[in-house]
């Protein structure tokens, strides 16, 4: 009998914790600045906090949508979604998850100090119908929501009033807020350390609700996330062996990496989109030697700078083959893409100097081009190339190329003629591109907040409000093909292509490649 | 010797206040933290908000003032990039760069003087001249390079010593150390060579030259006329009188590996000041950056007055002539 029982008890811990520790040691440039979840929505933070906590719906490995806090979810009136909640889900502190963990969480992302505002932007509030019920209420009908929320992480409401966190980390307090090192989620990994630029450790969270879900199949059972930022030492970090997994290897490195034996490198796309702007609003230009007359509100202007760019140059030599050309501001991945008018104008530098002389500019002229160069992949080399080919059918072009604390400024204050920037779409709906890089700069919510350069056409900001209210999703798609098509058109922006990102890691560690830069290390696996 | 301590540290205060006038009007030229703190998606209301609680919206010299008031009262604020208080992140990184600092400039010294000396009584010998060639390398070469070219020797190639990191430290009190540790000592060993190694060479080269100096005067060729042994005549006499510029330089030296070892701890990720200061830039992380150019400040102080005391320990005339000028 006490033989069964020991037996028995042998099984069961066998079958509760794995054979053996596998640890993954993990390195990128960046650390992330902080652990709250509604605090910071940019890549490096949201590389560790996809680990710990969990929106209502998950990202499938294509960027698809699929249950996760919430099982279920249906839109009952144009401005008013349904969710049925998970049960028996409980955080990393043991307390339960319910209704009103969610409507704390959303009202909590639309705190002041919150940064996933664009995430909530549409929502007047979240109502609790009861325990595992949870109604979200829109201003407008809004219906891509779903989209948005899988954005959206759900903390705990206790634990969060316990520790006096109940808005985002507030720049003005005095004290450290308890947010910025500690976690409470519910994924399926928990954080143990906390060391900011030396290491963060998370352990598996074996009473994670998914690991039941099939396809969710790591068999990993620690992640020691170490920063390293000067890309040589990372890149000899992961040949020595001493990290599993890179997530940003330099694109210098790449062919020699994929030489090396034991290590595998993942090529995919990034939902990025690089192009340059310019400034279509002013009468006469800040930077340019022509007076008295802005040439780039002249569309043949726009279109000879963009018949003048060798873009399968730039794919080949500036970016080694690690962009997709396109004419477009957003990739195939975006929800409401139409092939049909993602085409480029061609290469074409006599047609390039012909428009110059139509537009009354046969001797070109001077005008500077401001580029970040610590933002993008090679940025400042992609304006150096691209300077050097404008210039050549007579646009004397000077590149001002400065790191992105002073870049960003200095667009937004719209001290600029010509700048190259690169937009992501965390939600993977165009609306956000559109209405943030085209829509005019009106004053309403998120209308033109990235339109630095002024571009307006009321045919585009009808389009942009069709967009945002249209529920009917092939009416709203073609609402989107007719804004790529006004964009094709128009020449707004100059687009080169969206990046391409590799991941390098040792041969016997396995995740899958995402296009948002994100690694869900609940898919992988080392052998 | 109280007095003078005291008069040094009374200079120090204008000096600090310079400095800390200079590195905030130089704040204005570094970017603009709060289009970093925001992110991707904002509004202009968002922005304002946050320019005003941050205070960035006053006058250069009233944030200026409020700055120095808050130092007085020993709060160096909040950083805006890790959201924690700056005297804790100093304090936190304060070990790793001193550790390192003091393991380069101890190798430094250890490796640059024997081989000074060596090189300066026999500077026909061809192990003189080879040494002379390295120096020459080691002078000329750029830190970064030294560093990855270290790592990929003895870490990817051969794979004895890590490429990064601190390896596994100990905490005594609030002092993290990695001195007691194999990992963090294993981890040690190619930061500081990258740190020292110039050091090592300049004080190589500034004893040398020294001895040189030294070997010739009289009072050598009278202890060995008087029969002194080599020993004596070449350590006791020689070698002492070239310590008062090789403590000059050192000293110096010491200040900049700790102020500077910014390339170093970059290339090794070395979790010290100078990687916090590197990123608080690329943030225009203002309240860390104010507080570590303060403290590099206050280092120089410190080590300058050290240095003077150190001539005093080693240079009878300087001492007679303090017990002079204070009238004892």
């Amino acid at each position: 009998m006490r033989c069964m029982l020991l037996a028995a008890t042998a099984a069961l811990a066998l079958a509760v914790t794995p054979a053996e520790a596998r640890s993954i040691r993990w390195s990128a440039a960046g650390d992330p600045n902080t652990m709250d979840p509604h605090s910071q929505n940019v890549g490096t933070v949201t590389k560790i906090l996809n680990q710990i906590y969990e929106p209502l719906i998950l990202r499938t490995r294509d960027l698809g949508l699929e249950p996760g806090l919430a099982t279920s979810w249906q839109q009952l009136e144009p401005t008013r979604w349904r969710f049925a909640l998970r049960r028996g889900v409980k955080f990393h502190n043991g307390n339960d998850f319910n209704a009103d963990d969610v409507v704390f969480s959303i009202e909590r992302a639309l705190a002041p100090t919150s940064n996933y505002g664009i995430f909530v932007d549409t929502v007047a509030q979240a109502v609790k119908v009861d325990d595992f019920t949870v109604d979200i209420v829109t201003r407008i009908p809004d219906p891509i929501l779903p989209n948005k929320l899988a954005s959206v992480y759900i903390m705990d409401r206790e634990w969060s009033e316990a520790n006096n966190v109940r808005q985002p980390q507030n720049t003005r307090a005095r004290e450290e807020t308890h947010t910025v090192r500690n976690t409470n989620g519910t994924g399926p990994f928990r954080l143990t350390v906390r060391e900011p630029d030396v290491r963060t450790v998370m352990v598996r969270n074996d009473q994670w609700w998914g690991w039941n879900v099939p396809g969710n199949d790591s068999n990993i059972t620690e992640i020691v996330y170490r920063p390293i930022a000067s890309d040589a030492t990372r890149i000899a970090a992961l040949l020595s062996g001493e990290v599993d997994f890179v997530l940003d290897p330099p694109l210098q490195d790449l062919e020699r990496l994929k030489r090396a034996p034991n290590i595998t490198v993942l090529e995919g796309p990034e939902v990025r989109t690089l192009f340059f702007a310019m400034d279509v609003k002013r009468d006469e230009l800040l930077y340019s030697s022509v007076k008295g007359r802005n040439p780039f509100k002249d569309l043949r202007v726009r279109q000879a700078l963009y018949h003048a760019i060798d873009i399968e140059a730039i794919r080949s030599r500036v970016m080694r083959g690690q962009a997709i050309v396109t004419g477009t501001l957003f990739p195939p991945q975006v929800n409401g893409y139409a092939r049909e008018w993602d085409k480029r104008l061609p290469f074409d530098p006599a047609r390039a100097r012909a428009l110059l002389a139509e537009a009354g500019f046969p001797q070109g002229f001077e005008v500077t081009l401001d580029c970040p160069n610590n933002r993008y992949i090679n940025d400042e080399q992609i304006c150096q190339a691209v300077a050097a080919m404008w210039t050549r059918v007579g646009v004397t072009t000077r590149l001002n190329a400065m790191p992105l604390a002073q870049f960003f400024p200095k667009i937004q204050r719209e001290d600029t003629s010509i700048y190259l920037l690169g937009w992501g779409v965390p939600t993977l709906d165009a609306l956000y591109s559109i209405q943030s890089l085209l829509a005019t700069k009106d004053g309403r919510p998120g209308n033109g907040i990235w339109n630095y350069g002024n571009y307006s056409n009321p045919r585009m900001d009808a389009l942009t409000e069709t967009i945002k209210n249209e529920s009917d999703p092939e009416k709203r798609n073609a609402a989107i093909a007719d804004a790529m098509r006004l964009y094709h058109e128009d020449v707004p922006h100059i687009p080169l292509h969206h990046q391409m990102i590799p991941w390098a890691m040792r041969a016997n560690f396995a995740i899958p490649h995402m296009a948002n830069n994100q690694p869900y290390l609940r898919w992988a696996r080392v052998n | 010797m109280l007095a003078f301590i005291v008069s040094r540290l009374l200079q120090a205060i204008p000096v600090m206040l310079t400095v800390s006038l200079i590195s905030f009007a130089m704040f204005a030229y570094v970017g603009d933290p709060v289009t970093i703190m925001l992110g991707q998606d904002y509004t202009e209301a968002q922005r304002e908000a946050l320019v005003r609680e941050l205070g960035l919206d006053q006058p250069f010299f009233v944030q200026f003032v409020e700055f120095l008031e808050n130092v007085l009262s020993g709060n160096l604020g909040l950083s805006y990039r890790l959201g924690r208080p700056v005297a804790d992140l100093i304090l936190e990184r304060l070990p790793a760069t001193l550790e390192l600092s003091f393991a380069a400039a101890f190798l430094a010294l250890l490796v640059g003087v024997p081989l000074g000396v060596y090189t300066g009584l026999y500077r026909e010998a061809w192990i003189s001249r080879v040494f002379l060639a390295l120096s020459l390398i080691g002078v000329s070469l750029p830190t970064f390079l030294i560093g990855i070219l270290l790592i990929l020797v003895f870490a990817v190639v051969l794979g004895w010593l890590p490429s990064f990191g601190r390896g596994e430290t100990v905490a005594i009190g609030w002092w993290t150390t990695g001195l007691f540790s194999w990992s963090g000592l294993k981890a040690l060993i190619l930061p500081a060579v990258t740190l020292g190694v110039y050091q090592m060479t300049l004080i190589m080269r500034l004893v040398r030259s020294e001895m040189l100096e030294v070997l010739r005067t009289d009072y050598i060729k009278f202890a060995r006329a008087r029969g002194l042994p080599d020993r004596i005549v070449h350590f006791g006499h020689a070698l002492k009188n070239t310590l008062v510029p090789v403590i000059t330089i050192t000293g110096l030296q010491l200040g900049a590996i700790i102020a500077f070892a910014i390339v170093t701890e970059t290339v090794f990720q070395w979790p010290g000041m100078g990687l916090l200061f590197i990123q608080a830039v690329a943030n225009a992380d203002i309240p860390i950056m104010a507080a570590y150019l303060m403290l590099v400040a206050a280092l120089f102080v410190v080590i300058n007055l050290i240095v003077d005391l150190l001539y005093y320990a080693v240079d009878p005339r300087l001492r007679s002539g303090l017990a002079a000028a204070s009238g004892r």
